[in-house]
């Protein structure tokens, strides 16, 4: 009988909060920020329809930054927790603190179970009350724990620049439109010099308690966005994140190879087993090639439109193993 | 409880719809799961009567009365029967009020489910075809004497114009034109519309027509309920037009009740429609 390896807890937990953390610092920053009619998100995120802030319900939202599928999942569980609960309760029942726990609770129990990766993302909730005082901003870490955050909070890749920046620059209980510049260049900001992010590349939305319909959720969108921030000078986009899609290209990677870094996305000299497109063993694979190099039945159909084009032999240079 | 993470099946990917998460998770929050042992249970509870829905240029009325009925029993005589069931649209119900109400809870958390889930709100008919689900899955109680039959209207933004759908218990979907009205007054209701109905109503005069209806629809219904005005208990309107839905507010209503009422003081059948 063969015993495991010894892993000490300390080195366990150590290990996946470091690879918990290196996931969420790839990502671009989220800000909250409390303002005097409610609370204000913003986000720098270039796409339209994978959302980085949600509506959970009347008067509670969601933020997050990491790993898309990850945080889409709990927001989803968000949603049907909330509207259950509205449903077999009431509207007024459903409170953000109680999801804040349930999201602590999941979160935490991945974490320290050994069975599962721990996910890859942080988390805001945030629930708006009758007046400021109420107001309530949650933060919940990759390991489940809770931080109850007043006035603003930053989360993602650059967060401690931007909450420097922040820090500075914002004052509690300003108008929506202060609010939202600072926060604009808040993101913006880095250490060496200062960004003008094009409006188009914002995400906002906010909790509005001055919205008369019962759910005060809303986004801003950029003919608004252009309104309130009015010209601020050569507009510059940001670096592509490894969370975003390129058109026209396959699943982005940045980085280097390091053998010692079991997050890192992207892999050395190892040839990978299939080729991520076609699906046929590459040349290079180490397993025994077919006896006929790729013949024509193994082709997908020939599309009449299309000619007909030969798999490449090897995967593109820039695009490692396709990852599950 | 060992496990305290949210239940696997909140995390599952899949349905966009509240009504089939709630199958899963929690069945017995579904007003269709109940059992109900066999037997008449339709004179247990009160029912909801009379609807009218009737479409102009640019927009959609519906209005209730607000009679609830058990028997020959007032059971209550300012009960809400139109709802708002999203911010374009709008349900009535007649038949089981309990169970009504309830499968009209069931069908706003529905479509503001799908909403947040995916972002975007349902077609017109999409909406349509989750309230016959709904319906559907209803017929087993209302074989028992508890049916509910409700009438959906709202603004379609796609089609440009506000449109009227009814069914029947089995959960049958049927588009209605201009006009429609479902309930124990429906019959008188409809004849009425039928005689005040103009292609290029106003929304004034839309809302005029129905409230002239569900008049009508009291005068030879007994289970519905007329303008009451000692207690100045008026029908409950719904307006939806392109900008979004809202229910009138009482002193529109009520003003807009005082000159009917004025009018049928000379002619108590109302208005009279030319004859050719």
């Amino acid at each position: 009988m063969s015993m495991p390896f010894y892993v000490s807890p300390e080195q366990m937990m150590k290990d996946r909060a470091d690879f918990a953390r290196k996931g969420i610092a790839r990502g671009r920053s989220v800000v909250a920020l409390q303002y005097a009619d409610g609370i204000l998100f913003v986000s720098e995120n270039p796409s339209k329809a994978l959302h980085k802030v949600s509506e959970i319900y009347d008067r509670i939202a969601f933020a997050a930054v990491g790993r898309y599928n990850e945080f889409e999942n709990l927001r989803i569980a968000g949603v049907r927790l909330a509207d259950m609960r509205g449903y077999a309760y009431d509207r007024r029942d459903v409170t953000g603190r109680g999801l804040a726990n349930a999201y602590a609770q999941t979160l935490g129990t991945i974490f320290s179970s050994g069975g599962e990766k721990p996910y890859e993302v942080e988390i805001f909730v945030a629930e708006i009350g009758d007046v400021a005082d109420d107001d309530q901003l949650y933060r919940l870490t990759y390991d489940g724990q809770v931080a109850d955050e007043h006035g603003f909070a930053v989360m993602g890749g650059a967060a401690d620049v931007v909450a420097g920046h922040l820090r500075e620059h914002y004052v509690a209980g300003s108008s929506l439109e202060d609010v939202l510049r600072v926060a604009v260049s808040a993101l913006g900001h880095s250490e060496t010099d200062d960004r003008v992010i094009p409006v188009g590349d914002l995400e906002v939305a906010a909790l509005d308690r001055t919205r008369t319909q019962p759910r005060k959720f809303l986004r801003l969108r950029e003919t608004r966005l252009a309104e309130i921030l009015g010209t601020r000078g050569a507009e510059e986009a940001g670096d592509p994140a490894p969370e975003d899609a390129i058109a026209g290209s396959g699943p982005h990677h940045s980085g280097e190879d390091d053998p010692a870094d079991p997050t890192d996305q992207v892999s050395g000299a190892v040839a990978p087993l299939e080729d991520p497109v076609t699906g046929e063993p590459t040349a290079q694979a180490p397993v025994a090639p077919p006896a006929d190099p790729p013949t024509e039945q193994a082709q997908p159909p020939a599309d009449p439109d299309v000619p007909p084009t030969t798999p490449p032999a090897t995967p593109p240079a820039d695009s490692g193993p396709a990852r599950p | 409880m060992s496990d305290s993470r949210l239940p696997s099946s909140f995390m599952a990917p899949g349905t966009s719809s509240f009504a089939d998460f709630l199958g899963i998770e929690a069945p017995d929050l579904l007003p269709s799961r109940r059992a109900v042992p066999t037997g008449n249970a339709g004179d247990l509870a009160p029912h909801g009567t009379t609807i009218v829905a009737a479409t102009f240029d640019g927009g959609v009325v519906m209005a209730g009365d607000r009679r609830a009925t058990m028997g020959n029993i007032i059971a209550q005589r300012d009960i809400q029967k139109v709802f708002p069931a999203d911010e374009f649209s709008v349900v009535g119900i007649a038949g089981t009020a309990g169970l009504a109400v309830e499968m009209v809870r069931l069908f706003q958390t529905e479509l503001e489910h799908y909403e947040k889930i995916e972002g975007t709100t349902l077609s017109m008919d999409g909406k349509a075809n989750r309230l016959a689900a709904l319906i559907r899955a209803n017929l087993g109680l209302a074989m028992q004497g508890l049916a509910v039959v409700p009438l959906f209207a709202g603004y379609d933004n796609a089609a440009g114009q506000g449109r009227i759908f009814s069914y029947d218990v089995t959960g049958g979907r049927y588009e209605e034109t201009a006009f429609h009205s479902v309930g124990s007054g429906s019959l008188f209701a409809r004849g009425s519309l039928k005689k005040l109905y103009r292609d290029d109503f106003s929304a004034d005069e839309a809302v005029m027509a129905v409230v002239q209806a569900l008049y009508d629809a009291a005068d030879d219904d007994s289970a519905t309920g007329g303008p009451d005005l000692t207690r100045r208990i008026f029908p409950v309107v719904h307006l939806i037009t392109p900008d979004g839905g809202h229910r009138m507010p009482d002193d529109e209503v009520s003003a807009i009740a005082d000159r009917m009422i004025a009018s049928r003081m000379q002619r108590p059948d109302g208005p009279a429609a030319p004859l050719t």
